[in-house]
């Protein structure tokens, strides 16, 4: 079940480790193929966090971006080898936009996370985000270092340069966002992720969720998004795959020497022709590169 | 009927083509290519005057405020502009109404308390302690406070600022955004329990349960004028209603740009190209700044989204003709200016508290004393005895300043 389904169920039951899958798409045939979405309430039972869950094979959890959990070709791929696990970050999901009252700061999100791995009962696993994603995945990957496989990064936010500044896309026109996230800003993938329904209450909701989301993500990165990874990382130990989008217009290539220069095993993976979402618009040539990673 | 004179303190010199040439009037414009800082002084000591030249006038307040960063209105600290006017109007029955000191960014929160109880000893217990959310380029811009938090700081701010005046024991303040071991405030205002309370707002509806919870007086800052107002004035009053208070005109206040001259012709002539200064350029800001993500909640977010209630219309492509058409600035005659007045703000939005932005954009000192005194001496005694026959108490004036001012010349 895709994210923009999911919008359009009713509200979920809530409880902790509360399944709901498996939904009966995709393939079937496998028996151990898992699909569906599962509910885990955390942080004393005040936090619903919604998890996509897909594939077979072991686990890696995915940390979506700034602009709301987009389940795509990339998933898809990875979920062919993996037990792809994705939630939607804290106000993100639809239906549970005051989620994200209850996450104070950046300590009290990757500690919710912490008790999601714990309930999904994943004790080792590989982590990749895109984006503020990475650099929850990364902050995951740091307090826990022994129980991460490996770590993808996907353009990743989290460190600061004053010559190389990360440009905050809370501040851009709505118009303007999507040439900054995209190489290509009328792209199938730039309107898979921003493109507005021909209704005009559904576009109103898909503007009002487009913009909470940036808004509850952006709750742990205003006004800067160092946030202190810096002190952090060094405790990560998994081999560490850095995939950036060769065209990313928010966050410059300047970065990946950063994130390199400070984690203890990692590689670069430039892909071409795709801005800062290369999962979304090169799907086959980055699920290649971090499927092939993951798998090592 | 209480009127009071607003100034926002603008950068009066933009060059012709600065919308053209720069983004935003407000968090980039750049300081040592626009300004001059001998200038700046005369500006502010011009603001002091027009102030002081409205007390003496006859106006019953006056309103500074607080901005960050930017040529539109730049009094940082409201109230070092507030002292100089609570020392200079004692005297007068004036008050002094700070529109005021930014709560969610100034940390922390009770050197709002303190500073208020110093300007209320100052003045002799003239003060109005408005109690701003501030403006998203401010806070969350200028001032780096996240969007999500902006609001839920103001709130822990403003009970912190409510508790510390009125506490007969020291406290502790256990907050979340703030944390205080030992609060003790000195000084404490002359009024008793604590200044009125006016929340400025731009039309959240959050904002009108705030204010009617709280009991505090909603003042409308609109520079679209009455018309467009009167829409979401009328989502107050429906809360006010449901919550069973009384629709007490003093309750509410509003701001209205106002420029008169001898007659209609004239103030064409004399402010027109001010006005269109003040739309075209001291408003010149993009448009996503005043909602950074996050920083409206959700619901009214999504209200907002499904029904926008002000029409996005581009000022920049009005003309003075179409900003008094339409309201945004009631200019003319002082009959002309008193009757729309009266009927299309006072009696249409039912408002007891009326702030008049009695200097607009680029005009100059000499013409705003002039739109002081035709005010003062032609408009606002006709303003000043509406809602008396009705016997409301305006409790969120200072007591000792509810009485009618006595009619006042020009002070000139």
């Amino acid at each position: 079940m895709t994210p923009k389904q999911a919008a359009k169920s009713p509200l979920s039951p809530r409880g902790r480790g509360q399944g709901e899958g498996p939904q009966g798409e995709g393939p079937q045939g496998e028996g151990r193929q898992r699909e569906g979405t599962r509910a885990i309430t955390v942080w004393q039972n005040r936090v619903p966090l919604r998890v996509h869950v897909k594939g077979t094979g072991p686990a890696v959890v995915y940390f979506h971006g700034p602009w709301g959990l987009t389940w795509g070709p990339f998933l898809d791929a990875l979920a062919r080898r993996f037990t792809v696990y994705a939630p939607e970050h804290p106000g993100t999901a639809a239906g549970e936009p005051d989620a994200i009252q209850h996450v104070d700061n950046l300590w009290d999100l990757v500690l919710c996370y912490d008790e999601l791995l714990a309930d999904l009962g994943l004790r080792e696993v590989r982590l990749a985000g895109h984006s503020f994603g990475a650099m929850v995945a990364c902050e995951v990957a740091a307090l826990h270092p022994a129980r991460v496989k490996r770590l993808v990064l996907i353009d990743p936010i989290g460190l600061w340069r004053d010559d190389a500044p990360v440009i905050n896309w809370m501040l851009l026109a709505p118009t303007d966002i999507p040439a900054h996230v995209f190489r290509d800003p009328a792209g199938a993938a730039a309107k898979a992720l921003f493109a507005q329904p021909e209704d005009p209450d559904e576009a109103a909701l898909a503007r009002t969720r487009l913009s909470w989301a940036m808004g509850a993500t952006g709750k742990f990165i205003w006004p800067i998004p160092d946030k202190g990874l810096k002190k952090r990382i060094h405790r990560v130990s998994a081999p560490t795959l850095l995939v950036w989008g060769a065209d990313d217009r928010l966050v410059p290539r300047a970065y990946a020497k950063e994130f390199a220069g400070r984690l203890a095993d990692s590689r670069l993976e430039v892909v071409a022709g795709a801005g800062h979402a290369p999962h979304l618009e090169q799907p086959e040539a980055t699920a290649r590169v971090v499927q092939a990673f993951l798998a090592g | 009927m209480k009127v009071s004179a607003f100034h926002l303190m603008p950068h009066r010199e933009l060059p012709p083509d600065f919308e053209r040439r720069h983004p935003s009037v407000w968090v980039t414009p750049p300081w040592w290519e626009l300004a001059d800082a001998r200038r700046v002084g005369q500006y502010y000591n011009w603001t002091l005057d027009e102030l002081l030249h409205a007390a003496r006038a006859g106006f019953d307040g006056v309103c500074t405020n607080e901005h960050h960063q930017n040529a539109y209105g730049f009094m940082p600290s409201p109230n070092l502009m507030g002292s100089v006017l609570a020392k200079q109007t004692n005297g007068l029955d004036v008050a002094i109404v700070q529109m005021g000191m930014t709560l969610p960014t100034t940390s922390p929160p009770i050197r709002v308390a303190e500073e208020y109880g110093m300007l209320d000893c100052i003045s002799g217990g003239r003060l109005v302690a408005g109690l701003p959310l501030g403006s998203p380029m401010d806070v969350n811009l200028a001032y780096g406070i996240t969007p999500m938090e902006h609001r839920e700081r103001y709130r822990e701010a403003f009970e912190l600022v409510l508790k510390a005046w009125q506490a007969k024991e020291i406290f502790a303040w256990n907050g979340k955004y703030f944390q205080l071991g030992q609060v003790n405030l000195w000084p404490r205002p002359i009024q008793e329990p604590h200044p009125p309370v006016w929340v400025p707002g731009s039309g959240s509806i959050s904002t009108f349960d705030f204010a009617t919870d709280h009991n505090v007086c909603y003042c409308f800052l609109s520079y679209a004028g009455a018309r467009a107002a009167s829409a979401m004035m009328d989502g107050y009053w429906e809360v006010v209603d449901r919550k069973g208070l009384e629709r007490n005109p003093y309750r509410a206040g509003f701001l209205q740009l106002v420029a008169v001259s001898p007659t209609d012709a004239q103030a064409e002539a004399d402010y027109a190209r001010h006005v269109e200064y003040f739309y075209h350029k001291c408003l010149h800001v993009p448009a996503q700044w005043f909602a950074p993500p996050g920083n409206q909640d959700y619901r009214s977010l999504l209200a907002a989204n499904r029904n926008p209630v002000r029409r996005a219309e581009d000022p920049k492509t009005l003309r003075y003709k179409d900003f008094v058409d339409k309201g945004y600035v009631i200019a003319g005659s002082p009959a002309t200016v008193k009757e729309r007045l009266i009927e299309e703000v006072i009696k249409r939005l039912h408002v007891g508290n009326l702030m008049i932005l009695v200097q607009i954009g680029s005009m100059p000192h000499e013409l705003t004393l002039q739109n002081i005194d035709l005010f003062a001496r032609d408009v606002l005694p006709h303003l000043r005895e509406i809602w008396d026959d009705k016997g409301w108490e305006n409790h969120w004036w200072p007591q000792s300043l509810r009485a009618s001012r006595a009619p006042v010349g020009a002070a000139r």
